[in-house]
């Protein structure tokens, strides 16, 4: 019940907004956004981590389909929930410092997408799992649409067709799938979409080697992967800052925790057999991201780049299929949401002050701010993955996995560590060190309720750098139940 | 029946009003009376009744359809106001000529004997020939009008020919009989099977050109630019969810057999591909709305085809189910969508994409709800065109269509296209000189729009009120 309440309230909360006009709504946005945290961190409070499957929900959607309205949670899930939670107040409150109009649609949009976010990370069902993706999908196209830059409406019409295309290969896999399966447990219907159901199919090898693509072109073009990720810089860079931190900071996890769950245990024979391309895959798409944020002079491009080197590594662990690198990539994509929001953050108060995104524009930094100096550079620190950071948890499982699957894949995936500190650090000493420009002249440090917004995401950095297990134990028994899964077949 | 009669009665009593000169009092008495018959027609829930010796069935399947063709036309009278204002002197005959024409849809989802479906096909099409043409004063409704009735009479008469073959060679009108003797072939039969198969297939010719399915669609974009706005609204929504109805029953009941289905299997699938390529390929090079709107009308004849072809021998089921599903979002989709450029087209004078810019900002509630009924067509979730395209896929892939269903899905991504120009127009453009007024929206019409996007999203979410009621 707890999670049908995780789902209903941020929707509830949305749709109340409308009574809200103008800045009159952000306390209320906020206040709904801190609830829903709540409701999560109860969750996560009275988790137990030794069973599977908690706070689950059936209702009869559609019965003459045999589709249910199953949710529930486990450890992955809870994981996740638990960053969409965590997330969307702090992204609320970045937005709080813009100018716009309609405030109150945007924040019942960003708190609309909440729902759907939560709905893809505990949906127990196939059919229910597709509504809810693209549930998600509607608010943030608006979001970066309505709001976002000067080519907003084609950069956003192309990531619109490019993830509606993805999604609709999946939902053919998905219709497929459903029609081999038995009986609903009521016998309403000759079929059922239930996950369970999905996982004890007996399929030959060569269909899952097609229905692999089918239902992994979702999950590509969402993370990205090379080479459906061309979609991904245009939208980061063209959409408000807040739409962008949803896009990189939960978004992309739809695509990570749906190759976990909907991919590798439904077709493993199929994983097995593309393996090692999709590693390929992941290790091009982390040197290409890698390389081309060197050459970046825009700082929401270069880290618009850089998510997409770091998405490389988590799905290079993930198809590793080791219990290291699945777990790496569990921890990972908590402390990438927290670090490429906080980056984003960083980039968008900047460009507020000064106008501009140009990293030539700007230098001089650190003595007019060194409250902000200090943020930026903890959190660069962690994306860099240093040691006590999130970053260094994350990388070093995933690293270590995808040495175990292969020591080669691993040497060059190890890359990404080096060339990451070279973009991240050249950044930092362009736009921090050096002597002022005229557009830094004015410069002023951080506000109090900028820092507010800060300070849970730099405790989180360490938290998660320095005790990892907190999160790890959670979503330790998911992970092997998942790779019991792609091993029993 | 209850609602024939109360229709037909209540049709006759309006034109009463029209001596009376009492336009200001048609709009409410039209939506009474509307509301009035749509409450009745349930009433003839669960029960099976035939009417004139069998001509005419009730059943659940009538009562459903009816239910969606009323409901449509329920929401759809609002958009009319624009008459009501403009003083038009013969407002009261345009609303009973309505009336009348929802009866003709009535005796198409109920007929259970051809010379019904052919009064149905004329009941119908005589009323919406004359309301094609109703802007008098318009070249482009004239011919809209003389166009619509050319080529409708031309194919009721290859509809009619067909009929007579098929009695040449049966020997019957009625649905039933028309099955049994093609079943159980009476000695002699063999040589008059060409005779069934041609009228057969003239048959499907003279529906296909009802619902605008391609090859013979061609009338439908331009009889709907020149058509007034509101009864393209009607055509496309009400016509087509009568014809699709009728369709049906007379593949369910008069053709179900295997030697038949040999025939009309190919024929409908060509159909079917040739609709959906056309439709969807023809909507992306529009710059007009209207055009857009009415190739759109074609490709989800197209999506309908699917579930005819998928049919699976009886009213009840998946095919029925999923038609009457897609028949309802479709049609309060489309509504939503004709509504919403009527008042922009007669606010701003223009019915082309740019004309919706910045729309989102003048008038919020027509932008959500075209943005809403846009999406639903596209077959977003969330919205009811979503669980349409899936049930109607799902029937065809059961019954191992899979090659239809994934040229399907590819034209709905082409869809996907079109459906977003709007949206873009209006959320995503600024305002220019034409476009920088709010355009005047009336009570009634808000109130529609309003139920229109709350049916969609509920359609959206909750499917199974409706889905599996046959």
């Amino acid at each position: 019940m707890l999670t049908v309440l995780l789902l209903l309230w941020p929707v509830a909360a949305a749709l109340l907004l409308h009574f809200f006009k103008g800045r009159a709504a952000r306390v209320p946005a906020l206040g709904a956004a801190l609830v829903e945290f709540a409701l999560a961190a109860y969750a996560a409070l009275t988790f137990n981590a030794n069973n599977s499957g908690q706070f689950s929900y059936n209702l009869n959607w559609i019965p003459s389909a045999g589709i249910q309205f199953a949710v529930g949670m486990d450890g992955l899930s809870l994981l996740l929930v638990l960053l969409t939670a965590v997330l969307v107040p702090v992204i609320l409150l970045s937005a709080f410092r813009r100018n716009f109009e309609n405030e109150s649609v945007f924040y019942a949009l960003v708190l609309f997408m909440q729902t759907g976010l939560v709905g893809v990370f505990t949906a127990q069902d196939a059919f229910l799992f597709y509504f809810m993706w693209e549930v998600a999908l509607i608010p943030i196209y608006f979001l970066a649409g309505v709001w976002g830059g000067v080519n907003r409406a084609r950069v956003t019409f192309k990531f619109f067709l490019y993830t509606i295309i993805g999604s609709l290969f999946m939902l053919a896999g998905f219709v497929y799938l459903y029609f081999q399966t038995g009986p609903s447990a009521d016998g309403l219907s000759a079929h059922n979409s239930a996950l369970a159901s999905f996982y004890n199919l007996n399929l030959t090898a060569a269909t899952q080697m097609w229905l692999f693509w089918l239902i992994f072109a979702a999950f590509a073009v969402k993370m990205p992967i090379f080479p459906f990720h061309t979609w991904q810089p245009d939208t980061y860079t063209e959409a408000p800052a807040p739409a962008t931190m949803l896009l990189s900071g939960i978004m992309l996890k739809m695509g990570i925790y749906g190759c976990m769950r909907w991919l590798l245990p439904v077709v493993p024979m199929g994983v097995d057999y593309w393996q090692n391309l999709v590693l390929i895959l992941a290790i091009i798409g982390i040197i290409y991201g890698a390389i081309i944020a060197i050459r970046q002079q825009d700082v929401k491009r270069l880290i618009a780049y850089s998510s997409l080197s770091h998405v490389g590594l988590m799905i290079a662990g993930v198809f590793s299929l080791t219990p290291m690198g699945m777990q790496g990539a569990s921890i990972q994509m908590l402390a990438h949401g927290v670090n490429v929001v906080g980056m984003f953050f960083i980039a968008d108060a900047i460009e507020r002050r000064t106008g501009t995104r140009n990293i030539a524009d700007l230098g001089g930094l650190t003595r007019k701010a060194p409250v902000l100096t200090v943020c930026f550079l903890v959190l660069l620190l962690g994306t860099v993955a240093l040691p006590l950071t999130n970053g260094f948890v994350g990388e070093f499982l995933l690293l270590g996995g995808v040495y175990q699957f292969n020591h080669w894949m691993g040497a060059v995936a190890g890359v990404t560590i080096i060339l990451g500190a070279v973009y991240l650090l050249r950044m930092f000493q362009r736009v921090m060190l050096g002597p002022d420009s005229s557009f830094t002249e004015t410069f002023t440090d951080l506000t109090g309720s900028e820092l507010a917004l800060l300070v849970p995401l730099i405790v989180l950095v360490f938290w998660i750098g320095l005790f990892p297990n907190t999160f790890l134990h959670l979503s330790e028994g998911s992970v092997m139940n998942i790779l019991n899964e792609v091993v029993k077949r | 029946m209850n609602s024939i009669i109360l229709l037909s009665v209540l049709g006759l009593g309006n034109l009463f009003l029209g001596f009376r000169r009492s336009n200001r009092l048609l709009l409410p008495v039209m939506m009474l009376i509307l509301g009035l018959v749509l409450t009745v027609n349930f009433i003839d829930w669960g029960t099976t009744e035939s009417y004139f010796n069998g001509m005419l069935t009730i059943d659940d399947f009538s009562v459903a359809f009816t239910g969606i063709v009323l409901l449509t036309a329920l929401v759809l009278i609002p958009f009319s106001q624009k008459y009501v204002l403009d003083g038009e002197t013969n407002l009261a005959e345009y609303y009973s000529l309505l009336l009348f024409s929802l009866v003709g849809a009535i005796m198409l989802v109920s007929y259970n004997h051809l010379l019904m479906l052919f009064l149905g096909i004329e009941t119908l099409s005589i009323a919406m020939y004359v309301l094609a043409g109703s802007d008098k004063r318009n070249l482009r409704s004239n011919e809209a009008a003389l166009k619509y009735f050319l080529m409708g009479a031309f194919f009721t008469g290859i509809l009619l020919f067909g009929v007579a073959l098929v009695y040449g060679a049966t020997g019957t009108f009625v649905l039933s009989n028309i099955s049994f003797a093609v079943q159980n072939p009476a000695p002699g039969f063999e040589s008059l099977k060409p005779m069934l198969y041609i009228g057969m297939l003239l048959m499907f010719i003279g529906m296909g050109f009802k619902v605008s399915a391609a090859p013979f669609h061609f009338w439908t974009p331009d009889v709907y630019e020149g058509t007034p706005t509101f009864f393209a609204a009607f055509m496309s929504t009400i016509v087509k969810t009568a014809g699709f109805a009728a369709f049906l029953k007379l593949l369910v009941q008069a053709f179900p057999a295997a030697n038949a289905q040999g025939i009309w299997l190919p024929t409908l699938t060509a159909m079917c591909v040739l609709t959906l390529l056309i439709g969807n390929v023809g909507a992306v090079a529009q710059t007009s709305i209207k055009r857009m709107l009415a190739y759109s009308s074609v490709s989800h004849a197209g999506y309908l085809l699917i579930a005819l072809v998928a049919f699976n021998g009886q009213l009840v089921g998946a095919s029925a189910n999923g038609i009457l599903f897609y028949s309802l979002a479709y049609s309060v989709a489309t509504v939503a969508a004709f509504g919403v450029v009527k008042l922009v087209a007669d606010a701003r004078q223009r019915e082309d994409y740019n004309g919706l810019n910045g729309l989102a900002k003048t008038n919020p509630l027509l932008a959500f709800s075209l943005t809403v009924s846009m999406l639903s067509l596209a077959g977003i979730p969330l919205t009811g065109g979503f669980f349409g395209k899936f049930f109607v896929f799902s029937a065809a892939v059961e019954n191992g269509y899979i090659g239809l269903v994934v040229f399907a899905v590819v034209m709905s991504m082409v869809s996907i296209y079109y459906y977003l120009r709007p949206i873009i127009a209006m959320y995503m453009r600024d305002t220019d000189v034409t476009t920088s007024e709010a355009v005047p929206v009336t009570t009634f019409q808000a109130g529609a729009l309003l139920l229109l996007a709350a049916l969609t999203v509920l359609l959206g979410v909750l499917p199974g009120l409706v889905a599996g009621v046959l």
